[in-house]
C-alpha cells in the first residue's frame, strides 16, 4: 500500500513537472508583454537595459550526449550577448519537435527560434508559419554568407528564390563498417564496396553466425535510406517545386529490389524491420559488419567502438549518390522585430566557421559551411581523423531530401510501401505503384 | 407547501453553486472541444487548404475508402480481443490467489500491481529492449528453442502478439486490484455456509464467488475495452504502428491525422467514429449483462 501511496506521490510530483514545463514557456510571453512596455517607454534605447528572450526549440536524433552540446552553445551566446538570452528547450526526436512546433504555431505563441528537418520546408510554408531570411541575409555577409553554405544543404532550404531556413545539424548517410572484420575474412580494409554488386559479395564473406553482413535501418527513416538507393540509380524522388513525386520508376523498383535481396535472397541482413536507433548498437556489438547510418552518429562510433572502423561513401549504382539529412535553423511568423534580430543574430553565432567546425567534432555532423573546413581546429581534427571528410566529400554528389507538400502523409506512403515490401508482403514494382498512386492523391490539392 | 418549495429551491442553488468549479472545467475542456470536434469533423481542414471550409461528410465518405482506416480498425478489434478476455481472467486469477496467500501478502500485491506502476514510456523502452532481436531478453530464451534471430516487432505476424502479450502484462495487475476489492466484499458466512454444505473449492467458486463478482467484472470489462482503443503511447516508442500498419491502432492513427499529416478535419471524423464506437460497446456491456448480474 505505501508503495501504492508513493507512485501516486511520484505521479503528482510528474505533474507538477510538466506544468512547471509548460510555464517555462509561460516566460516568452510574459517577457513579449515586458519587452512591448519597454518598446513603450524608450524604444530608441533597446539594448540599453532590455533583455531580450528567445525561446529555442530543438531536436536530438543520434546518440551522445548532444543536449549538453546544444545547450553548451547557447550558453556561450549569452555570455557573450549579455541583452539577449536564449532559452533552450530539448523537444525530442525529428517528429515530436515538429508536432510541437506546429501545435505552438496554431496556438500562435510559436517559438523564437527552432531546429526542425529542412523537408518541413513545404508544410511550414502551407501553413504560413516561417518567415524568409533573405532580409538578414543581405543585411548581414549577404551572398557572401550564403554562399559559404554548401549547396546540397541549402537545397532544402529555398523555394521560388527565397531562402526560409539555415542548415545547422546537417548529414548524409554513410558507410560505416568494422576493419577487423574485414581482416578476418580476407578482405582489404582500406577497400570498403564501391558499388551494389561489391556490397554484396562482401556482406556475404562477412556474415557469419551471429553476425549480419550489412545493416540498413527501414524503420524511422525507411524512405531517408530509399532515396539513396534511388539517387544511386539516377534520380530523385520528388521534383524541386515539392508538387511531384516519382516513386514507380523503372530504376527505383531495381533499388527497392536490391534492398529486400540484401535479406531474403543473399542473407546478408537480418529480416523484418530494422529499428533505427539499434543499428548503431549492433555495429558497436559487432552483430553488424558494415552499416548504412547518418554520418551524425560518427563521434558516438568513434568514442565506443572497441574496435578499428572505417568509413566510406555509400556503394554507387550509376554514381554515388546520398541524400542530404537533418535539421535547419527556421524563424517564425508573429513575434516581434526585436526578438528576430536577436534570433538571427543567435543563428549567425551558430553557424560561425568556429564553431561549426567544433559543432561537427563534436557530433559527427557536417559542418554546413565550407569556410569551417578552413579553420585550424578541424584542419587538425581532420588530419588526425580522416573518416570526419567523408561525408563532406560525399556532398559533392549528394542531393535534396525528399520534401513535398503534404509532406507528412507523403513520406509515410512510402514508409509504408517500403515496409510492406521488406516484410514480405508485396513486390517491389506493386508497392511502388501504389504509394506514386497514394502519394499523388495526397498532393492533388497542391496541384490545382 | 410554498415554503418548502422556497427551501427546496434554496438548496438547489447551493448544489448548483458547489457544482460550479467543476462544471466549469466540464465544459471549457469536455463539452466544448467535443462539440469543436463535431463541427471539425464536417469541415475540410488541412494543409491544403488554409481556410478550412465545411463539406458535409465528405471525411466519413473519404474514411470509408481509406484502406488505412478499416486495416487500423481491425487490428483494433483483434487488439481488443487479445487483450481484453486474457487480462481479465490473468487479474482475477491473481486476485483470488493473493486473497488467500497467508505469507507476504502485501509484496505479492505489490509485484502483481508493479506493471501499472511504471510510467508508460518507462513500461515500452524496458519492452522494446526485451523485443530487440539478436540480443533482446526475450532472444536469449528463444535461443534455447533455436529461434535467437526473431524479430518481434518488426515482422508484420509478430508484431501484434508482441502487443498483446505486454499489454496483458500491464493491465492484469490493474485489473486485480479491483477483483481484490471485490473479493473482500464477499460476506464471509456465505462461504462458512458453504463449507458446512460441504461444497468444493471449485463450486464455491463457480456458485458463490463468481456470480458475485459480477459488477465487478462488468465495471473491469468496460475498462479493459476501452483501454483496448486507448493504447498510443506504446506504439509511438516501438513501432510507430509498423511495419505497414500492421500494429497501428484507431487512436494513434488518429494522432498521425492530427499532428503529422495536419488533417484536422479527419481526424475529428475519426475521433467521432471512435468515441461512437466506444459508448456504443459500453451501452451494450450495460444494458446487455446488467440483467444477469447479482448484486448483493
Amino acid at each position: 500500500m505505501r508503495k501504492v501511496v508513493k507512485s501516486l506521490f511520484s505521479v503528482l510530483v510528474g505533474m507538477a513537472l510538466i506544468t512547471g514545463c509548460s510555464s517555462g514557456n509561460a516566460p516568452s510571453s510574459g517577457s513579449q508583454a515586458g519587452t512591448g512596455s519597454e518598446a513603450k517607454t524608450g524604444s530608441g534605447t533597446a539594448t540599453a537595459g532590455g533583455n531580450t528572450e528567445l525561446t529555442f526549440f530543438y531536436p536530438v536524433a543520434v546518440g551522445g550526449p548532444l543536449t549538453k552540446i546544444v545547450d553548451g552553445m547557447a550558453e556561450e551566446f549569452n555570455k557573450q550577448n549579455p541583452e539577449i538570452t536564449v532559452k533552450p528547450v530539448y523537444t525530442g526526436s525529428y517528429q515530436d519537435t515538429t508536432t510541437k512546433i506546429q501545435a505552438a504555431v496554431q496556438g500562435k505563441t510559436p517559438p523564437d527560434v527552432a531546429v526542425m528537418l529542412s523537408t518541413e520546408l513545404y508544410t511550414m510554408l502551407d501553413m504560413d508559419a516561417i518567415i524568409p531570411l533573405d532580409d538578414f541575409i543581405a543585411k548581414d555577409g549577404g551572398n557572401e554568407y550564403a554562399n559559404d553554405f554548401f549547396p546540397a544543404f541549402m537545397a532544402n532550404s529555398q523555394s521560388e528564390g527565397k531562402t526560409y531556413s539555415i542548415p545547422f545539424q546537417r548529414s548524409t548517410i554513410v558507410l560505416y563498417y568494422n576493419k577487423d572484420a574485414f581482416k578476418e575474412v580476407g578482405l582489404d580494409p582500406e577497400k570498403p564496396p564501391q558499388n551494389w554488386d561489391e556490397l554484396i559479395q562482401y556482406a556475404e564473406k562477412l556474415k557469419k553466425d551471429g553476425r549480419a553482413g550489412v545493416e540498413i535501418p527501414t524503420s524511422g527513416f525507411a524512405s531517408w535510406m530509399f532515396q539513396a538507393f534511388a539517387l544511386q540509380n539516377g534520380k530523385n524522388l520528388m521534383s524541386e517545386d515539392g508538387k511531384k513525386v516519382f516513386f514507380d520508376t523503372p530504376e527505383n523498383v531495381e533499388a527497392l529490389q536490391l534492398w529486400v535481396d540484401l535479406a531474403k535472397k543473399h542473407k546478408v541482413m537480418p529480416e523484418g524491420v530494422i529499428e533505427w536507433a539499434t543499428v548503431p548498437s549492433d555495429f558497436l556489438e559487432g552483430k553488424t559488419a558494415m552499416m548504412y547510418h547518418t554520418t551524425g552518429n560518427l563521434t558516438n562510433v568513434k568514442n565506443n567502438a572497441k574496435f578499428d572502423f572505417g568509413v566510406a561513401f555509400l556503394p554507387a549504382r550509376k554514381g554515388f549518390a546520398s541524400p542530404t539529412g537533418g535539421g535547419n535553423f527556421y524563424m517564425f511568423k508573429g513575434t516581434e522585430a526585436k526578438k528576430q534580430e536577436a534570433a538571427w543574430k543567435f543563428i549567425r553565432f551558430m553557424t560561425e566557421p568556429e564553431r561549426a567546425a567544433q559543432w561537427s567534432i563534436d557530433t559527427g555532423y557536417v559542418a554546413a559551411r565550407k569556410s569551417a573546413y578552413e579553420t585550424e581546429k578541424m584542419k587538425q581534427y581532420v588530419q588526425d581523423f580522416p573518416a570526419a571528410t567523408v561525408a563532406r566529400d560525399q556532398l559533392e554528389y549528394a542531393d535534396a531530401e525528399l520534401s513535398t507538400h503534404n509532406n507528412g502523409k507523403v513520406t509515410k506512403i512510402l514508409n509504408d510501401g517500403l515496409q510492406s515490401v521488406i516484410t514480405g508482403q508485396s513486390q517491389p514494382a506493386a508497392a511502388l505503384k501504389k504509394a506514386q498512386e497514394e502519394a499523388e492523391k495526397a498532393l492533388a490539392p497542391f496541384n490545382k | 407547501m410554498g415554503r418548502t418549495q422556497r427551501a427546496n429551491w434554496k438548496i438547489n442553488i447551493y448544489a448548483w453553486l458547489l457544482l460550479l468549479p467543476s462544471l466549469i472545467f466540464l465544459i471549457l475542456f469536455t463539452f466544448y472541444p467535443v462539440l469543436q470536434t463535431v463541427i471539425l469533423s464536417f469541415h475540410q481542414a488541412d494543409l491544403g487548404t488554409p481556410e478550412p471550409f465545411f463539406n458535409g461528410g465528405e471525411n466519413y465518405r473519404q474514411m470509408l475508402e481509406d484502406e488505412v482506416f478499416w486495416k487500423v480498425l481491425t487490428n483494433n478489434l483483434w487488439f481488443a480481443l487479445g487483450t481484453v478476455p486474457t487480462s481479465m481472467a490473468l487479474g482475477l486469477a491473481m486476485a483470488l490467489f493473493a486473497n488467500k496467500v497467508l505469507r507476504g501478502k502485501g509484496f505479492i500485491r505489490t509485484a502483481y500491481f508493479y506493471p501499472t506502476v511504471v510510467p508508460m514510456i518507462a513500461v515500452a523502452n524496458i519492452w522494446l529492449f526485451i523485443y530487440t532481436p539478436e540480443y533482446g531478453a526475450l532472444s536469449h530464451v528463444m535461443e534455447w528453442f533455436g529461434q535467437r534471430e526473431m524479430n518481434w516487432l518488426g515482422d508484420k505476424t509478430n508484431v501484434m502478439f508482441a502487443m498483446i502479450f505486454m499489454v496483458i502484462w500491464k493491465e492484469a495487475g490493474y485489473f486485480m486490484i479491483f477483483y481484490l476489492a471485490g473479493l473482500q466484499n464477499i460476506s464471509k458466512e456465505l462461504y462458512e455456509s458453504a463449507s458446512m454444505d460441504g461444497a468444493r473449492p471449485w463450486t464455491v467458486f463457480r456458485r458463490v464467488t463468481f456470480p458475485l463478482l459480477m459488477p465487478t467484472t462488468m465495471f473491469v470489462m468496460i475498462i479493459a475495452f476501452t483501454n483496448s482503443f486507448k493504447l498510443v503511447d506504446h506504439l509511438v516508442i516501438m513501432t510507430k504502428g509498423g511495419p505497414d500498419n500492421a500494429s497501428n491502432l484507431l487512436l494513434y492513427y488518429i494522432y498521425e491525422t492530427a499532428f503529422s499529416f495536419w488533417d484536422q478535419g479527419m481526424a475529428s471524423a475519426l475521433t467521432i467514429v471512435m468515441v461512437a464506437l466506444l459508448l456504443l460497446v459500453a451501452a451494450l456491456q450495460f444494458f446487455g449483462l446488467d440483467k444477469k448480474i447479482h448484486y448483493n
